[in-house]
This record gives C-alpha cells, structure tokens and sequence, in this order.
C-alpha cells in the first residue's frame, strides 16, 4: 500500500502538487487521471523518487520514503518497477537483454537463471517470438509489453505507469490494460497509472484519483465517476463526443 | 554565476559517477564497449589526420629554408617537435571533441529525452556511473590512439618529405634523432591524459543535464564540442607552461 500525505512540489517557484492525500491499495489498479499539466507525471515520479517533494510524505507499507536511508531507498526503488510513457527500452540491447537487465544488475545468478527468468516474464507478457529482435524492430504495443516485462521481472511490489496505452490503437490499448490489470492481481501488486485515456478508467479503474491544476479534486472508482456531480470531473469524463452521447441518452432514460 | 553555477554541476557529477559503483561485471562489459565506440572507432580518422598534418609540416618547413647554412636534416628535427608537442596530442584532441565529443552527448542525451536515465534511477542504479565512469575508463587508452597519431605524424613528413625531393631520407632519419629530449614524449602523454578526462567527462556533463528533446540534443552536441574545445585550448596553455617552462 501507498499512502501519499499532504504532497506539495514545485519548480521555478510554481507549484505543481498543493498538498495532495491519497493511498493506493495492494492489488488494485489505482489510477491518476485529469488534464495535461495537472501535475500527474510529477505526482508519479514523486512516488518513484525521481522527484523530492518540498513537503509532504509518501509511505510504502507504512515507512516514510523521505525518512529512510539513502541505502534504504535504494533498495527499496528496486521494488518498484516502471512502465514508461515512451516504453524507454535500452537501444542497443535486445528484448531479451532489456527484459534481463534488473536481473543482472541486482541479482548474482547465472545467465541460464536470469534467462529463465526473463523468458517467463516475455511469456507472461505473450511476446515469445520477439526476444531478439532490437526495440527499434518492434512495433510501439510491443515494446510497452517489453517495457512490462522489464517492470515484472524482478517481482516488484509497486508496479507504476506513466500512461501506458498512450500511441496505442484502441485493441491494443485494451489488451495493454487488461495485461496490467491481470499481473497485479496475480502478483499481488500496488499499481499506479498515471492515464487520461477514460476507456482505460472504464476497463480497469478500481480507484481513480482525480488531479486538477495540482490539487486532488476527487476520489472514487469506475462507477462512482459515472455518477459523480462534480463539475470538474464530469467535465472531464464527458469530454469526448461518445461519452457525451452515452450520457445524454442516460439522462433521457434510454 | 551561469557558468560558476555549471562548474560545480560539474564537480558534483563528477562526484556522482566516482560513487555507488555498478556491477563489476557489468562494467566490465560496458567498458569494452566504450573502447569499440571511443577509441577503436577514432583510429581510422586519427591515422588519416596525422599522415596528411606531417606531410604538410614537412613541406612547409622544408618551403620556408631557403638558407642554404641551415641544414636539411631540420625538417625531420621541426617535423618531429611539431607533431609529438603539439599537432598529435592537441591538435587530434579538439578533432576528437567533434567526433567522440558529440558522440557522447548525442547517445546520453537520447538516453536522457527517452526517459532511458530515469529507467536507470527508478531500478536504484547510480545512473552517471553506469553512463560516464566506463567512458573515462575507456578513455585511459586515449594515449595509445595519441601515440599512434604521433607514429603516423612522422610518418607523414618522412614520405613528404623525402619522396616530395626535398630532403634525403639519410638526412631526414639523422634530424629525426637529433636533440630528441624523451621529457618530451612524458610531457606530450600528461596533457594527453588530461584530455582524455576532459573528453570523457565535459560532453556527458551535457548530455546528462540537458532538457528538452530532439533539437536540445542537437544544440547540447555543439555546445559540448565548443565548451571541450575551449577547456583544452585553455588546460594546454596551462599544462605547458607548468611542464616546459
């Protein structure tokens, strides 16, 4: 579990996140949502340490990260793993090499271990027939399922996303979703994805927090966010033509 | 203050990458690459450079005796002074600034706007070890690419020289012996060290710490290159002046 209090993080002298509190569950896919430059990437790379908040706490199973050790933090960042927005797979190294590479770093085991344990997380992620192929061979949705793969294969507890099914085609998007949402009941996992894809919110939003010009404006899962009055969020939600139409014939009864 | 602000950014990445070390067996990997990309890869414009910058500092000199008290031998004797003072460790290093120089901030750079850097910190890797420390380790084979342009140098004049017809080769080995003082040789391979630190070191400063995304990769290569250019113009300047004077 995640628990994020009173969060505050700026740059330049302007605020970014003003003093968001939240918690993300075990086993859930928790989701950020809300407009570009609400402040969900910061929010993101807050929790994964990349950034150091000007205030606030951020708690993984109960222990402060700003309070730990630098070692502490260190191991605890190999915890985590991270899906990128742009996938940010290693050029020179092939798939089976990227997917190897927190193994090798961390771990002391032989290479036919490491292999084995790379191959099962390219299976887990149904990409068998990719492994060595170069990042650049490969289309877009398969490199955001190498870039799974490299999250899940040391087993992390927190697995976070930075929007990603963003660049992807509708099917693969879902199938990217329902993959994500798959390995952390599997595993057990704390998810965090960042997103302002709403059908991702319909496909796999057990709970959905909701960023506006940095504050947290609303909090709920798929259904409550349906059914929500609040402005911002409706606004949001019904922003595409589809959803539009989907709540209008709602509101006539249909 | 910009660029006081930029030099102890330096400093504070140089104590990043001489901490929290990799995996030795991976560095150990990685830095074989770097020699391949680095040094392996320099020696062919090296070897080019250094032939044609001999020859053309035997011709010159050879054009600009027109006493006939001055012995011929002296332009194998100036030839041999230019290229091991000056031309091979100096006059290579800036061309290198270009060529490995840009090489650096490009392939960091990339790493940096395609979040490859921040992958690196989110799985708890000291990520300017893993990036910069093999290249400076890689870079302390940089003598050897020096010594190879200063074999290729004298070379040059040699074959300008004494097939161009203005010196004999008897004449041309005899200058090339003469007053050869080997502090020389150890003054020439010092500054080339440096160099090869401030190679290594300055474009990845720029490439680690650029913002931005395709074009800055573009702009931080030129800068790179200009600011490495500048840093060993000024160090050679001040190398020499504490080594040979």
């Amino acid at each position: 579990m995640i628990e994020v209090f009173d969060l505050h993080k700026g740059f330049n002298g302007e605020e970014i996140l003003k003093g968001i509190t939240t918690n993300f569950e075990r086993g859930k896919t928790n989701l950020i949502i809300g407009t570009s430059g609400s402040g969900k990437t910061v929010f993101l790379k807050c929790m994964l340490g990349l950034f150091k908040p000007e205030k606030g706490r951020i708690c993984y199973d109960g222990e402060a990260y700003s309070e730990m050790e630098e070692e502490e933090q260190r191991s605890l960042r190999e915890k985590m793993g991270m899906v990128f927005q742009g996938s940010a797979l290693f050029d020179s190294m092939t798939v089976e090499e990227n997917v190897m590479f927190p193994i090798r770093m961390f771990t002391r085991q032989g290479k036919e271990e490491m292999l084995e344990k790379a191959n099962e997380a390219i299976s887990r992620v149904n990409l068998e027939n990719a492994n060595k192929k170069l990042p650049s061979e490969i289309s877009g949705g398969m490199q955001k399922r190498v870039a799974i793969a490299r999250a899940i294969v040391t087993r992390p507890k927190y697995l976070f996303c930075d929007e990603p099914n963003s660049g992807l085609d509708p099917k693969t998007a879902m199938i990217i979703d329902n993959l994500i949402k798959e390995i952390t009941e599997d595993y057990n996992i704390t998810t965090v994805i960042n997103t302002h894809d709403m059908n991702s919110v319909m496909e796999i939003g057990e709970k959905i927090v909701f960023l506006k010009n940095g504050y947290l404006e609303w909090e709920g899962d798929k259904t409550q966010i349906f059914k929500t009055d609040n402005e911002a969020v409706t606004e949001f939600v019904y922003s595409s033509n589809l959803f539009k139409k989907v709540r209008e014939a709602q509101l006539k009864g249909l | 203050m910009f660029y006081l602000d930029d030099i102890g950014k330096y400093v504070l990445m140089l104590r990043g990458v001489f901490s929290r070390m990799t995996k030795r067996s991976v560095l150990k990997d990685l830095i074989f690459k770097e020699i391949d990309d680095l040094i392996i890869g320099s020696l062919g414009i090296t070897v080019f450079l250094a032939f044609f910058i001999g020859a053309v500092v035997a011709i010159q000199t050879a054009l600009n005796l027109t006493s006939p008290l001055i012995p011929k031998n002296l332009i194998a004797f100036a030839s041999r002074q230019s290229v091991i003072l000056e031309f091979a460790p100096t006059f290579i290093s800036v061309i290198m600034a270009g060529k490995v120089g840009s090489f650096i901030t490009s392939s960091i750079g990339t790493m940096r706007v395609t979040e490859q850097i921040d992958a690196l910190e989110v799985m708890g890797i000291n990520s300017l070890n893993y990036l910069v420390f093999p290249k400076i380790i890689a870079m302390l084979t940089y003598p050897f690419v020096i010594a190879i342009a200063m074999f290729m140098g004298i070379l040059g004049a040699y074959v300008a020289g004494v097939y161009g017809g203005f010196v004999s080769s008897t004449e041309f080995l005899s200058g090339l012996r003469e007053e050869f003082i080997p502090y020389h040789l150890v003054y020439a391979f010092i500054k080339t060290c440096f160099f090869a630190f401030l190679l290594a070191t300055i474009p990845s400063f720029h490439g680690y710490y650029m913002k931005g995304g395709a074009l800055e990769v573009g702009k931080a290569s030129t800068t790179a290159f200009v600011w490495t250019t500048v840093v060993i113009i000024i160090s050679n300047y001040i190398i020499t002046q504490l080594l040979l004077s």
